[in-house]
């Protein structure tokens, strides 16, 4: 398959690999997808104390595509607020991309990371009481 | 070294020069119809076309006349499959082939059954080979045919043919070969292996695309339906005027395979085993998918655990692969064939087949070692899974959140 430009760019030079420590209590970790569906992304949000989004970091086991939709949300929900992240749908990461529809499931996958990561800061912003 | 370096060989090969060479009088001042009794323009391509057919039977050990010309091993395939069960019906209704089939034999299968047969689709040992006890004990009084291939497409493994052959000579069962990737690679014997039907390719030994041979044995006669009517060329199993150029170049590429295997054999094996250590020296968890012993020398399918295929696949993108991942293909399933030897699903992603063949190079194996090296540890850095196992994470444990 031909990857689009932005894809390639964005596999090539993927902004914001790593991790943060996930320990923080500022740090919220998502982690969506599964090994025996080829896709797994963890993302990984750091709240300062103003709600913004100062660092985010991805590790993502996928294809391109899952990569690159990784990549670009990093890029995006840095500097937003949390309820500005949640604004991110699938839809514009796919148009951004220009994702072909059998990776659509990419960029879904990123706005659920992007959800779970949210999830997991406000339940450790609540000291855990709704830890399961 | 030129780029990209193209290690695909299972999926097509390029056309020998000199195949070519020999080919292209064919299209222009000798375009005469083979069929044509009546002028010098016909014989003479009649007499390309029988020199062809000694050709392509010399590399199987056949006779000539046992010979037919197709469009390829998916045609060959369907006239062999559709052809016996349609001819002896009255006979049987059962059909036995392998899980790991290529899809022209499997599709033609599954539309026999539409047709009232019934198909055992045999399972593979966990390196890629059939039991051929299991064989013997699926053949029913009820069973026409068998039919397992001579290599497979996506992992390289040989299958037992020749024990297969006196399994179904001793009952009496049609026994066809998809010969598409093992003809011309593997030594193949038709007497020796008791082979009644052999399918082959004239792309994946160096021919052209869009021709393929079918043998048909002669003695004791094996006889079929036709599935293509018309002027009942090739003792009317294959109607269709035969394609002189096609055909003269499939036969010169049986006779170079059937002059050089033995040489090239040696060669390619040498840069598999290179490529194979290069690889399995760097790098932690990667395993080997198909019997290592029983296998095209050309063939090497590997998994890279926690680095997902196609990603890989662009990571190398100066090397021509094919992965065994879901995101090569629309259907989102991760290859059959690795299924089949029992590889989980999570390691099936990350397979991909270097496919070695007659034009590669020492230098291209050692760049490609180098590559991919580099990309698998790139990748791994940016893989959450391999941050897990780091961790001393057992990912069976996880509860991953499937979609």
């Amino acid at each position: 398959m031909a990857y689009n430009d932005k894809v390639l760019e964005h596999y090539e030079k993927p902004r914001n690999v790593g991790s943060l420590d996930k320990n923080d209590t500022h740090v919220g970790t998502g982690m969506v997808g599964a090994p025996a569906c080829g896709d797994v992304m963890k993302l990984q949000i750091r709240v300062n104390d103003d709600g913004v989004i100062d660092d985010a970091k991805f590790k993502t086991f996928g294809c391109g595509s899952a990569i690159a939709s990784s990549s670009l949300v990093t890029e995006w929900i840095k500097g937003k607020t949390i309820d500005q992240a949640l604004a991110i749908k699938n839809k514009d990461i796919a148009e951004e991309l220009a994702l072909p529809p059998v990776k659509i499931h990419c960029s879904v996958l990123a706005e659920d990371a992007i959800r779970s990561a949210v999830e997991d800061y406000r339940k450790k912003q609540k000291g855990g009481s709704h830890a399961p | 070294m030129k780029l990209p370096i193209y290690m695909d060989y299972q999926a097509t090969t390029p056309v020998d020069p000199r195949v070519l060479e020999v080919m292209i009088p064919w299209f222009t001042e000798k375009f005469g119809n083979p069929a044509s009794r009546s002028h010098p323009f016909g014989w003479e391509a009649e007499q390309a076309v029988e020199r062809a057919r000694t050709q392509i039977a010399q590399l199987i050990k056949a006779d000539p006349r046992e010979i037919i010309f197709t469009s390829g091993a998916t045609e060959s395939n369907n006239i062999a499959i559709l052809g016996i069960a349609r001819f002896h019906k009255a006979r049987g209704n059962h059909i036995i082939t392998t899980v790991i089939e290529h899809k022209a034999v499997l599709d033609a299968c599954r539309h026999l059954e539409s047709e009232g047969f019934s198909v055992t689709y045999l399972p593979v040992a966990a390196n890629g080979l059939l039991d051929t006890q299991l064989l013997a004990d699926s053949i029913t009084d009820q069973t026409i045919l068998v039919s397992v291939m001579a290599a497979n497409n996506e992992i390289g493994v040989v299958q037992p043919l020749a024990e297969i052959g006196a399994i179904c000579r001793k009952r009496g069962v049609h026994f066809h070969t998809d010969a598409a990737q093992g003809a011309g690679k593997i030594e193949m014997d038709v007497e020796a292996m008791n082979l009644d039907l052999v399918s082959i390719s004239g792309h994946k030994i160096y021919g052209p695309k869009g021709i393929g041979a079918l043998y048909v044995r002669r003695r004791p006669r094996v006889r079929l339906q036709a599935i293509m009517f018309g002027g009942g060329h090739e003792r009317g199993m294959r109607s269709g005027t035969l394609p002189t150029p096609l055909i003269v170049g499939l036969g010169e590429a049986c006779a170079l395979c059937r002059q050089e295997m033995p040489a090239e054999t040696q060669r390619i094996l040498n840069l598999r085993k290179r490529m194979e250590q290069g690889i399995m020296k760097q790098l932690t968890h990667v395993t080997i998918n198909g019997d290592t012993e029983h296998r095209l020398a050309g063939n090497l399918n590997i998994s890279f655990a926690y680095v997902e295929g196609e990603s890989l696949m662009m990571a190398i993108k100066d090397i021509a692969v094919s992965s065994g991942s879901a995101c090569t293909s629309a259907s989102l399933e991760p290859s059959y064939v690795l299924r089949a030897l029992g590889v989980n699903e999570e390691l099936a992603h990350t397979s991909i087949r270097f496919g070695l063949g007659r034009f590669t190079t020492e230098d291209e194996i050692d760049y490609a070692i180098k590559v991919v090296v580099r990309a698998v540890n790139n990748l791994r850095e940016m893989s959450p899974l391999w941050e897990m196992v780091q961790e001393g994470i057992d990912l069976n444990s996880v509860r991953w959140a499937e979609h």
